[in-house]
């Protein structure tokens, strides 16, 4: 791989990696069971610098921001590549956000140009609010007939001639990337070159890719763990993503034969739906070969008790890696919480699943798996050059997570305050709970903050929820994560709650419960309430009448139980 | 020849009680899919390739994206019969 400690900015290491490995592959696409696109590093380039050119000749200039909001393909990486080489900040969005969302993060980060999937271009451009956006806008995929609202076409939208090369210094900033704030207080990240180049350095060295490495690219690209592993990483080692279009359990499970993946990131959705698949298939087996299979696993077993032998494993249990293509070394899960029992399975297969924990304000990773032996009861150990404390523990050790890093952001976009509280003293307060073992493995026991993963690995903030019920006909509402009101030491089956403060005489109808559930509909299933509390006194607030949220949240959590919620 | 919306409706309703094994009387176009067949995202989208199959027309994944409801996912296949 490169030395990144030769190299100032993303756009130089990626430039670097162009050059050095003109001739291997570095970008599969394939939409279901069809190959769409297959790129060399020299192909990429090719590409890429036209539409550089062409930014530039749009005055697209060093330190300008441009927005990426595609699905994960060739173009994502390509124009990524294209912004960096200008020089420009990257502002990588949630395809999975409604367009309204999605309008309000741009609204917020001012991207001189967004870079846009032609059917999410379609929902954005018929919202009145869109006339509002002065980004020049390229779209990607366009039908040839299509009416684009005075954006332009990707495909068309490129210059001949050498485009000039920008180069950063380790602190400007590389990207923009929003841990939430689609309704509530926007968290722009700002994530400098040195957070990345130092991430890459420290998971590469535990982890590390080669030239014919192929790295499976489902999770987005948009998310802090595909940036990381799904494009700068495999590319500074020329290494190659595939790309699939589809997240169909079939595709998934055949992507992985056909492209003989070495590595994927996945959440635990998706690694729990693979496991089914294969007990499934084991339970088919007749009793001889059941009891054969079960042998080898319990040999396999006690072989890899130390540590991960992926190669024996693969030699004792052909059969199950061939399902995988043959030529997997690891799953790779985070950002969610993962049944132990799910990652102890895979590892008795020979599959390791390197498990981790991180934030995107810490870039990607703060901890992972070295495997050394394999842990399915913690997140890791921290990676190179990550120092954790925890805060205030308790009797029991747990207390908050704290990070100091090459790592952490270097500020939220436009909120200085909340900067302040959100890194002291150089320390990043992570506002999740855990403790280290005696092996120097970091636990975690659930989180201080307001907030809930889903098992897709999606980060859903009461307050960005909140705005489906303006309007709803009580006195007041507020939303927690169930777990920030009941302090849990655990990190499964988590909830919103929507808490209902009654007008005077006002009684909870069937109306109001079917009004509640109607507009809990607007959001997709991951994002919904899932219960609601009747509270029958006003909520306290400040000056400025806002909740006062903690102060609510220690209120109910002292007068009531969970049992007080009723499931929607 | 183009097939009605209620037929397609109808036919989306019928293949989500057979492959999830939910009563079709139980079935209404404004269901939350999720709820009523109790399904995840992933569920959701092996319901698409059905759909697919049976209407012979292909629907990419985004198809789905932000639709919860049968109506809603009735209209989204009609667009493209």
């Amino acid at each position: 791989m490169l030395d990144l400690d030769k190299y100032s900015c993303l756009g130089e290491a990626l430039k670097a990696a162009l050059d050095r490995w003109p001739n291997e592959t570095c970008l599969i696409e394939a939409d279901r069971d069809r190959e769409k696109t297959r790129l060399t590093y020299s192909d990429f380039k090719e590409m890429a610098l036209p539409l550089a050119r062409a930014l530039q000749d749009a005055e697209f200039d060093p330190g300008q921001r441009a927005a990426i909001l595609m699905t994960n393909q060739s173009k994502w990486l390509i124009s990524a590549y294209a912004v960096f080489y200008c020089g420009g900040v990257l502002v990588p969005l949630d395809y999975k956000l409604t367009a309204s969302e999605q309008l309000q993060l741009l609204k917020h980060s001012k991207p001189q140009v967004l870079i846009i999937e032609y059917y999410l271009w379609r929902a954005m451009s018929q919202l009145p609010e869109c006339k509002e956006l002065t980004s020049r806008v390229l779209v990607t995929e366009a039908p040839l007939k299509a009416d684009l609202a005075g954006a332009h076409r990707w495909e068309d939208f490129r210059r001949r001639g050498e485009p000039q090369f920008h180069s950063r210094r380790r602190d400007d900033a590389a990207c923009i990337v929003y841990s939430s704030g689609t309704g509530g207080r926007p968290k722009g990240c700002v994530l400098t070159h040195e957070n990345y180049l130092e991430q890459c350095k420290a998971l590469t060295a535990w982890y590390p890719f080669w030239p014919g490495v192929r790295y499976l690219s489902i999770l987005p690209t948009n998310h802090a763990i595909d940036f990381m592993v799904g494009f700068i990483g495999p590319f500074v080692c020329g290494a190659c993503v595939v790309h699939l279009r589809t997240l169909r359990p079939e595709f998934v499970r055949d992507a992985f034969v056909k492209y003989k993946i070495t590595y994927a990131a996945l959440v635990p959705l998706i690694v729990k739906n693979l496991e089914r698949g294969l007990r499934a298939k084991f339970a088919e087996l007749s009793p001889v070969k059941r009891f054969v299979l079960d042998r080898f696993i319990g040999l396999n077993k006690m072989l890899t008790k130390k540590n991960a032998k992926v190669e024996r494993s693969r030699k004792l249990l052909s059969q199950v890696h061939a399902g995988f293509g043959g030529e997997l070394q690891a799953l790779i899960t985070g950002g969610a919480f993962m049944e132990p029992s799910t990652m102890q399975f895979f590892y008795d297969l020979g599959v390791p699943v390197i498990n981790g924990y991180g934030l995107t304000e810490a870039g990607t990773a703060l901890t992972l798996n070295d495997l050394k032996p394999f842990r399915a009861d913690t997140v890791g150990k921290p990676l190179p050059g990550v120092e954790l404390r925890i805060l205030n523990p308790d009797a029991e050790g747990i207390g908050e997570v704290a990070a100091h890093s090459k790592t952490v952001m270097s500020h939220y976009l436009d909120d200085p305050e909340l900067t302040a509280a959100t890194i002291v003293d150089g320390w990043l307060l992570t506002g999740d709970l855990g403790k280290f073992d005696v092996d120097g493995h970091l636990q975690l026991f659930g989180r201080k903050k307001n907030m809930i993963v889903t098992e897709g690995g999606k980060n859903i903030y009461p307050e960005d929820v909140e705005n489906a019920f303006d309007g709803l006909p009580v006195k007041e509402y507020c939303i927690f994560a169930a777990n920030y009101v009941w302090p849990s030491k655990s990190l499964g089956k988590e909830m919103l709650i929507l808490v209902l403060r009654l007008e005077e005489k006002q009684e909870f109808t069937d109306a109001l419960k079917e009004e509640i559930i109607g507009r809990n509909r607007k959001w997709p299933d991951f994002k919904r309430v899932g219960g609601y509390i009747v509270w029958e006194k006003d909520f306290p607030r400040t000056a400025s009448m806002k909740i006062k949220r903690d102060d609510l949240a220690r209120d109910m959590g002292k007068a009531i139980d969970r049992t007080a919620v009723t499931t929607l | 020849m183009k097939m009605d919306s209620n037929k397609t409706l109808d036919d989306i309703l019928g293949l989500a009680s057979t492959h999830f094994k939910v009563p079709r009387e139980r079935l209404t176009p404004d269901d939350d899919f999720f709820k009523t067949l109790g399904i995840d995202s992933l569920q959701a989208l092996d319901l698409l390739t059905k759909l697919e199959n049976h209407f012979r027309v292909e629907l990419p994944d985004y198809e789905l994206q932000g639709v919860t409801d049968f109506r809603t996912l009735a209209e989204r296949i009609q667009a493209r019969l």
